[in-house]
Order: structure tokens, then sequence, then C-alpha cells
């Protein structure tokens, strides 16, 4: 093969895995989040991102324009985010993170046996929202909804660290994350911070879960999967860090490219879990880990 | 606790009971299929509850065990020519050879990296067992050669029921030996507090990865019965769907209490056949009763109702 | 009272309860009982959900019409879920407890196989709706099944692409069962026709982008037409990766894919896209002298008048599973399940939505190649394709 086409192959795989790496990004940071406000690891994380599809279609079905339906779809993620933490994951207060694993994993599985009741059990698709056309580069093509995507999720990456850094209440989340009982102290409403946690955390799914349904469609049963596969990505950056979560993300989403293209692509479902593995045995702490892998 | 009714003694003899009373009320072969279901289940479920309830660890992937012990049966009889109950000693093996390699190094990490650790592997032996068709059949399964002991083929509901009831009680009874046992005792206060354990002279990491491999151990023996009795196995069973649902069962029952894990297995195999009105609303009933029992039976239903009784007593 | 003892009478009462609540009501004895086992929810349910409200749709149709024999049918379904070992279970009840007469499906070939040895034990015919080649070769006594298999589906592409003069194809396939499958069948006969694989990749269920894959296959020197075998979303993804690459070679998706879902979700990216399907598809477009058309017109009609969704072939398969074993009733003239049996294995000339059906005691499908027709997709719709030479 002439130095062209192998560019051009290069160039195709690295936009595959960039589009779905920036999905598993958002959804681990949306993991990240919620971790580092309550310690809880939320298993129904996927469900968001199916939500925020899922509810698109739903509302834009019915007759309303496509941005206010998205709109509705993440108010409503979010709704279902805030609900989670005070009806499901607050009442529990004290319990072990197996105990609050196993909630989120109830939830998650709650959210889909009524997303299968109201919505259905069928595939569903949106419209791209810049056309179908797709851009040419160096041989490689590129769809203008990958684009969509890759700058929906920086866009998101960029907002939250103005949040976090810029903000009042984003300097009480991360407090809060540091050290609870300090930030309880100091008069920060630690029980408002996590709540907000959530629904930040739903807010990202939702909106990844929007802006990636018009390239992959959706389904009720979409969440797992990406919970997943999102959670190793968080796992590979270094659980609890927002920035390794979104590295952590995108290079899950290139290696499975790569490796589908390079390699064998009957595997490429185990590379997220083999990486999980391999973290563990190697490095715990991940890519870009917090000091301590220990959180009592 | 101590003498003959001992809660060990007690636990031990309601099993007993319940398998050798249960058939008198059984109207036809069904209910014999749905309680050797309820057997198998549970037997696993004990196995989980070794990690679970007395190690304060949770394993995300136990299905996985379940597979290979499943897998074990299927493949060994059919390709190598082994006899079946070699296959179901091999895969035991195997189980807990597998969960020696991958515990060990994550068992030395504090905290619950296990249920990642553990959520990754079960993925993985799932991935492998559909992909390697030419060995496993792939996603449509692979059919089981039955169960022979001197020539004779053992098959039926009926078979199944009194071999995965004796073997449930014969695992429950190791599972209650052991929380009277030394290394239980070890177990039990790593579970209330690993930096104590650790102070009092307690090898944590050790005895959490021998907790872990007689939890593999029990998965696997628990998946070569269901593959000898239905003689057909699929991947699914291997999932991470079917993880799920065994470590609900160890959660619902009570965590600790290998009656409650008995209990658990009980209650999530017979819900899908009394809820066959309610199909479409299975899903979330399931989501919702586990959320449901974790946030106000926090302790499980057996140890939960047995507090509420004692206090009622008092 | 020790408190394990309480514990003992509590776990008894709760068994008790749960016993009762088991216990199914016998209906009255006169009805004929026909059973099911459904993946009516779960992965493969978009092929479980038709069937399931065909077989409700036409038992109370028959049962209007004055029933069977002049007795009532009596349905009785079970959702498995996709899941064979609830089947097998499924299975159990419906032979212990509902005592039926007949079962109609088995959606997935995983619960297909996993029911079979109990229909045979229990002497019960069983006409599956799945559909991989082993349910009936090698022939179980008492196992039928309606859908054609996927050997006949790669045989028929194969037929087509053979015609077009088209040798040297690159194959992308699921590695759900569906796709797992019937690659390996394909395989298998792909050298009879003198085509050659030069690039064979796969996806997972749930993947949601393969150009990776699909830029080997672009890559492979000399390729003249690309085989899809897969059903559920993959086949849509990949069809719309395919367009985004710019390949232009044709396109063979497999009957997994016939329902007009796969045209909604696929978009403009389907145009031109071969498979090979059954006669209900292009209903409409049938010529007047074809024997089939009065069927399947009067079943699309049905279906879409009574459940407002497009008609698919899966929801054909288990019409016709109905309609066989409804026949082999009317034959036996008794609802004894051994005289059903060998009335079913007697089907001649049924003309169901899935082709003409012929059995024998050495062929329990009775479906020929001349049953599926070679569809391509023209302007978001089925159209049939002529004869090429």
């Amino acid at each position: 093969m002439d130095g062209f086409a192998t560019m051009a192959e290069f160039l195709q795989f690295a936009f595959s895995g960039l589009t779905v790496g920036a999905v598993y990004a958002l959804v681990a940071l949306g993991f990240t989040i919620i971790y580092n406000a309550s310690d809880v690891v939320n298993f129904a994380q996927g469900e968001f991102v199916m939500l925020g599809g899922m509810v698109t279609v739903a509302v834009s079905a019915a007759g309303i324009p496509l941005p206010l339906a998205a709109l509705f779809a993440v108010a409503l993620a979010v709704g279902v985010g805030v609900a989670l933490h005070r009806l499901a994951i607050e009442p529990a207060h004290g319990a072990s993170p197996v105990v609050l694993i196993i909630i989120t994993i109830g939830a998650s599985i709650f959210i889909r046996g009524v997303a299968q009741i109201v919505f259905d059990r069928q595939f569903h698709k949106l419209p791209s929202f810049s056309g179908d056309a797709p851009f040419v580069l160096f041989g490689a093509t590129i769809l203008p909804q990958s684009l969509w995507v890759m700058g929906g999720a920086g866009a998101i990456v960029v907002v939250l660290h103005a949040f976090f850094e810029r903000t009042i209440l984003g300097k009480a989340v991360l407090a809060a994350a540091a050290n609870r009982l300090a930030a309880r102290l100091v008069g920060i409403d630690t029980r408002l911070i996590m709540t907000l946690s959530f629904g930040i955390s739903a807010a990202i799914g939702a909106v990844a879960g929007i802006l990636v349904t018009p390239i992959t469609l959706t389904s009720y049963n979409v969440g797992t999967l990406l919970a997943l596969k999102g959670f190793a990505g968080g796992m590979l950056g270094g659980m609890g860090n927002p920035l390794g979560a979104v590295l952590g993300g995108l290079l899950l989403g290139l290696v499975e490219a790569f490796g589908a293209g390079y390699l064998s692509s009957t595997y490429k479902d185990g590379i997220a879990f083999v990486m999980i593995l391999v973290v563990l045995f190697v490095s715990p702490r991940g890519l870009l880990g917090r000091r301590s892998v220990e959180r009592v | 606790m101590r003498g003959i009714f001992s809660k060990r003694r007690m636990t031990l003899l309601v099993l007993v009971a319940l398998v050798a009373v249960l058939p008198l009320v059984f109207p036809s072969g069904y209910y014999y299929r749905v309680a050797a279901l309820v057997w198998i289940s549970a037997l696993a479920a004990v196995g989980l509850n070794i990690l679970m309830g007395y190690a304060g660890q949770v394993s995300l992937g136990h299905a996985g065990f379940f597979g290979v012990g499943a897998y074990a049966v299927a493949i060994g009889p059919a390709r190598l020519g082994l006899a079946s109950w070699i296959c179901i000693l091999l895969g035991a093996a195997a189980s807990g050879g597998i969960a020696w390699l991958v515990g060990r190094p994550i068992l030395r990490l504090k905290g619950h990296y296990l249920a990642i650790g553990t959520l990754g592997f079960g993925v993985l032996i799932a991935l492998v067992l559909t992909s390697e068709a030419k060995w496993t059949g792939g996603p449509d399964g692979t059919s089981v050669a039955r169960l022979a002991v001197a020539n004779m083929r053992i098959s039926g509901p009926t078979a199944w029921y009194w071999i995965s009831g004796f073997v449930l009680v014969f695992g429950a009874w190791l599972a209650l030996n052991l929380e009277d046992s030394p290394a239980g005792r070890a177990l039990r206060a790593l579970h209330d507090s690993e930096i104590a354990a650790a102070l009092g002279g307690i090898d944590v990491a050790r005895h959490k990865l021998w907790a872990f491999v007689l939890a593999a151990v029990y998965a696997s023996i628990a998946g070569s019965e269901l593959a000898l009795f239905d003689g057909f196995i699929t991947p699914d069973t291997a999932g991470f769907l079917h993880s799920i649902e065994l470590v609900a069962m160890v959660v619902l029952g009570g965590m600790g209490s290998v009656l409650g894990s008995v209990v658990g297995a009980a209650l999530l195999t017979t819900l899908p056949q009394l809820l066959t009105v309610f199909v479409e609303y299975e899903q979330a009933l399931l989501g919702l009763i586990i959320m449901l029992a974790m946030i106000f039976l926090r302790l499980g239903i057996v140890p939960g109702v047995q507090r509420m009784l004692a206090r009622s007593a008092s | 009272m020790t408190k394990p003892f309480r514990g003992v009478m509590l776990l008894t009462i709760a068994v008790a309860c749960m016993a009762l609540a088991m216990a199914v009501s016998n209906a009255l004895a006169q009805d004929i009982k026909i059973g099911a086992s459904l993946s009516v929810t779960g992965p493969a349910s978009f092929l479980g959900a038709p069937e399931d409200k065909t077989l409700h749709l036409y038992v109370d149709k028959i049962n209007a019409e004055g029933g069977v024999l002049g007795k009532k049918l009596q349905l009785v379904i079970y959702d498995d879920g996709g899941d064979p070992n609830k089947a097998r279970t499924f299975a159990t009840r419906l032979v212990e407890e509902d005592k039926v007469v007949v079962v109609v499906g088995g959606t997935t070939t995983g619960a297909t196989l996993a029911m079979a040895p109990i229909f045979e034990d229990a002497q019960i015919p069983f006409v599956s709706l799945a559909g991989a080649v082993e349910i009936i070769d090698p022939v179980r006594k008492y196992v039928f099944k309606t859908p054609h298999t996927d050997r006949m589906a790669c045989e028929k592409i194969f037929e087509d692409l053979k015609a077009r003069g088209l040798t040297k194809i690159g194959m992308i396939s699921g590695t759900d069962a569906f796709g797992k499958s019937m690659h390996e069948q394909c395989l298998k006969v792909v050298g009879n026709y003198g085509i050659t694989v030069l690039a064979d990749e796969s996806y997972g269920a749930q993947d949601s982008d393969m150009t990776p894959q699909l830029t080997n296959i672009k890559n492979a020197a000399g390729l003249q037409a690309v085989v899809n075998p897969g059903f559920g979303q993959g086949p849509a993804i990949v069809t719309r990766n395919y367009k985004q690459l710019g390949i232009t070679v044709p396109l063979y998706e497999s009957h997994g894919v016939a329902s007009k879902s796969y045209i909604d979700l696929a978009g403009p990216a389907a145009e031109a896209v071969r498979l090979p399907a059954a006669a209900l598809l292009v209903a409409d477009q049938l010529p007047d002298g074809d024997p089939q058309k009065p069927v399947v017109v009067a079943y699309k009609r049905a279906y879409e008048k009574a459940t407002g969704q497009p008609v698919s072939t899966f929801g054909g398969h288990a019409y016709d599973g109905l309609f066989i074993v409804i026949e082999a009733i009317r034959r036996a003239g008794t609802a004894d399940p051994k005289r059903i049996r060998d009335e079913i294995e007697r089907t001649t000339g049924f003309i169901g939505t899935g082709g003409i059906v012929n059995m024998s005691p050495s062929d329990h499908l009775g479906l020929n190649l001349s049953a599926f027709r070679m569809l391509e997709i023209k302007n978001g719709d089925w159209t049939m394709v002529t004869a090429t030479h």
C-alpha cells in the first residue's frame, strides 16, 4: 500500500476512535463528578445517555422542534439524576460502597425497565444536525455529526473547567470533593453539592446521548455497555480525576478503533476490560490518578 | 449460640428439611425444575456470600466462574473425551486458579477494586465464550452431554432436584463451618475493620484472596450443575447481567447469612415465573425491588426479619 | 421460640405462598392449548414482539370464527427474554403445567435448542420460529421450523452475485448469534459458487461505528461486493458507514434486516442495497398470478390494521407456524399431540408468508430457495429484482 493510502487508513481509524472516544469521555466525566462528590460509583450513568437520545426522539416525534426537544431531554435527565440522589442514594446514607454500587445498578435496571414501557424496544434515529455529506480529509472521511460530537465534548470540558475554577459554587464542589468534613465546617451545604453533582452528571450524559444518536442510533438498552466502557475510560485515566477521565475515554476509543482496524475486530469489545485489568495490576491510580488509591 | 441449637445447626436443619419436605407439595416435574434451579443458584450465592458477607468484598463478574464451570462440562466430554464428573473438578480447579491469579494483585489494594477488576474479567470470559465458536459453539450455545454414573444417564428434574439439593446442603455446611472456624472469624474481623484486623496480626490480603477463590469454586460447581441439568448452555450464563443477578441474590437475602443467600436465590429465580402476567414490567420491578431492599432493608431479608422478630419478642 | 425457628416458620409460609401463586388455573379441558415461549422482551424482542402480536391476532380471529374442530384455541405465551435457561423452564411449564398439545416458537436459536429436548421427551410437536439450520439438521422427530435457514440466505445471495459476475467479496458479520451462524454457513457454501472472500471482518452486537472494519474491506484489492450477515441495528450502522466511506461496490444485507425499520434507520444510505427476503415484504408488488399473493396481502393488511406497525417477515414466521399447526390439527381431526406431529410432517403445498411449504420425514422445514426473493431498495422501498442474466 502506498503512503497516501496508509495515511488515509490511519486517519480514518483515528476519526472513528475520536468520535466514539468522545462519548466514552463524557460518560467517564459524568462518573468522575459523582464519584468525587459522593464516593458513589454510579452504574446508572449510561442510562442518562440513553435518556438524552430516547427522550429527544420521542419528543421531536411529537412535533416539537429538535432544539426544544433536546432541551427537554436534558432537563428530564437532570430531574432523574436529582431524583436518583435524593430518593435512592441519600436515604442509604452511611451504607457501604458495595451497597451503593448495587443501588445504582438497581436504578439502572429500573430506568431501563421504565424506558421500555414508556418508549418501546425499537431502535430510533435522529436527523444529523448539519447534514450527512462527509468531509474528505487526506482520503479519510468524517461526518459533520462527528465534529458536533467532538466539539460538544470539548465545549462541555471547557464550560466545566470554567465552572470549577471561576465560580464560587464550582469551588465549593471541589472543596467538598477534597474533604467533605472540612467543607461542611466552613459552611458548604454538602448535600446540595452532591445533588448538584448528580444533576451535572446527568446533563453531561444526556447531551452526549443527543449528540451521538444521529450517528449511532439509540434504544432503551444502549446504556449498559456505554456505562461499562465509560467506566473503563475513567479507570484508565485515574478514578476521580476529571481530566484523566476525558483522556482515558478518548484513549479507549482510539485503542478500540486502531485495534479493530489493524489487529482484529473479534475482541474489540474486550479491549476496554483488558485495560481495566492492566490498570489494576500495573498502576491502580491510572494515568492521572489521585495521590491515594484508598478512600476510607 | 453454642450447643445443639447453634445457628449453624439450625440453618442446616432448615435447609435439609426444606429439601426433604418440598417434594411432598410438588404437583409436577415443573416444580422440581424450578426448585432445582433455586438450589443451583443458591449454591453460587452461598459461595459469593463467603466473599461478600464474610470478607466484605464484591465480585461483579462472578457469572464468569459460573460460565467456566458450565463450559468445562460442555467442552471436556465432547471434545476431550473426559468424564463429566472429572470436568466438574477441572472446572472448579480452573476457576479457583483464575480467581487466585486475578485476585492476588487486586486484593492487595485497599477498597473495592475487586468489584472493578472482576467486572472486567467477567465480561472478558463471556466474550471469549462467544467468540471461540469452534470450542464453545458461539453465541447460539452448545449442547452438553448428560452426566453418567456407572453407565446410568442422570437427567430429568427429579434427579437433579436431589443432586442439587444435596450439593447445596453440603456447600452450606462447608460455608457455615468456615464461619465458625478461626479463618472465618478472621474474615469477619476483616469485614468489620480491615485496619483493626491487620493490627490484630491477620494477613488481610491472604484471607480475602482465599474467600475469593472459594467463592469462585462454588460458582463453578453451580455452573457445571446447571449445564448438566439443562443439557444446553449459552455464553449469557457468564454475562454481566447474570453476575448482577447473583450479587442481588446475596444482598436481597442478607449479606453474611447462608440462609439469606438461599432465600435470595429462591426469590430471584421464582420471580420471573410469578410475574409472567406482568412481563412488560418485570425489569422495572426487579430494579425497584433491588433499590428498595438496599435502602430500607439494608441487612437483607433474613437478618432483617430475624432482627424484627427479636425486637418484637423482647 | 428461638430466633432461627421463627425464621423457619416464616420461610415455610413464604414457600407455601409461592407454591400457591405458581399453581396455574386450568381452563376448560375442551380447549385446544397451543403453547409458545417467545423473546417478547430482551435483545431479540424485535423478532419476538411481532411473533407475539401475530399469534394473539390470529388465535382471536380463529376463535371468533368458531375455533378448530368445534373447539376454542387457547394460547399460552411466555416471555423468555431470549434466555435459553428461562426458555427451558417455560418449556417444562408448558408441558407439565399447562399441558399444551403443540408449541409454536422459540424465537431464538439458543432458546429453541434448549427447549427441543423437553418437547422431544414429552412427544409434543414444536414448530420453531428461529433461523439456524441446526434446528432441523439433523432431523428431530418432534421439531419443525418455519423460517428459511441462514444457509439458504447465503446461497440466494451467492446465486445473485454469480449472476452479476461478482466473485471477489468482503464480509462483515455481527458477532451476535444470528450474524455468527450465518457467517459460518456462508463460508461453508461460498466455494460452491466460485466466490472468494477477500476480507472477513466482524463487529459487536452493540457497536456504534464500523468504519475501521469497513476501511479494511474497502482497501482489499479487487473487491467486487460486500455481504453483511447481521440483524438489529448493526446492519443499519454498517450501511451508513458504507456510504460515509464512499464504497461503491454492491452491498448485500441478510434476511435478518427484512423489516421497514432497517430502511428507516439506514436512511438514504440504503439505496441499491440488496437482500434475500420472503415475498411478504413486497406483497403488493407480486404479480397477480403469484400463489402467495392472496396470503401475504391478507396477512399484511390484518397485521398492520391491528398493530398500526409495518409488517415484518418475523411475524410472518409465526403466522406460518400457527397455520401449519392448525391445518395439521384439522387434518388429524383430533388434538392428540402425536397425531398432530404426523400431520405437520405431511404438510404439502401449504402457502405461507415465507413460501410454499412441503415437509417430509427428512425435511422439517419444507422450503427451497425459490421461497426467497431477491429484493433491492429503491426510493426508500423494497422492489423485486428481476433475474439479471
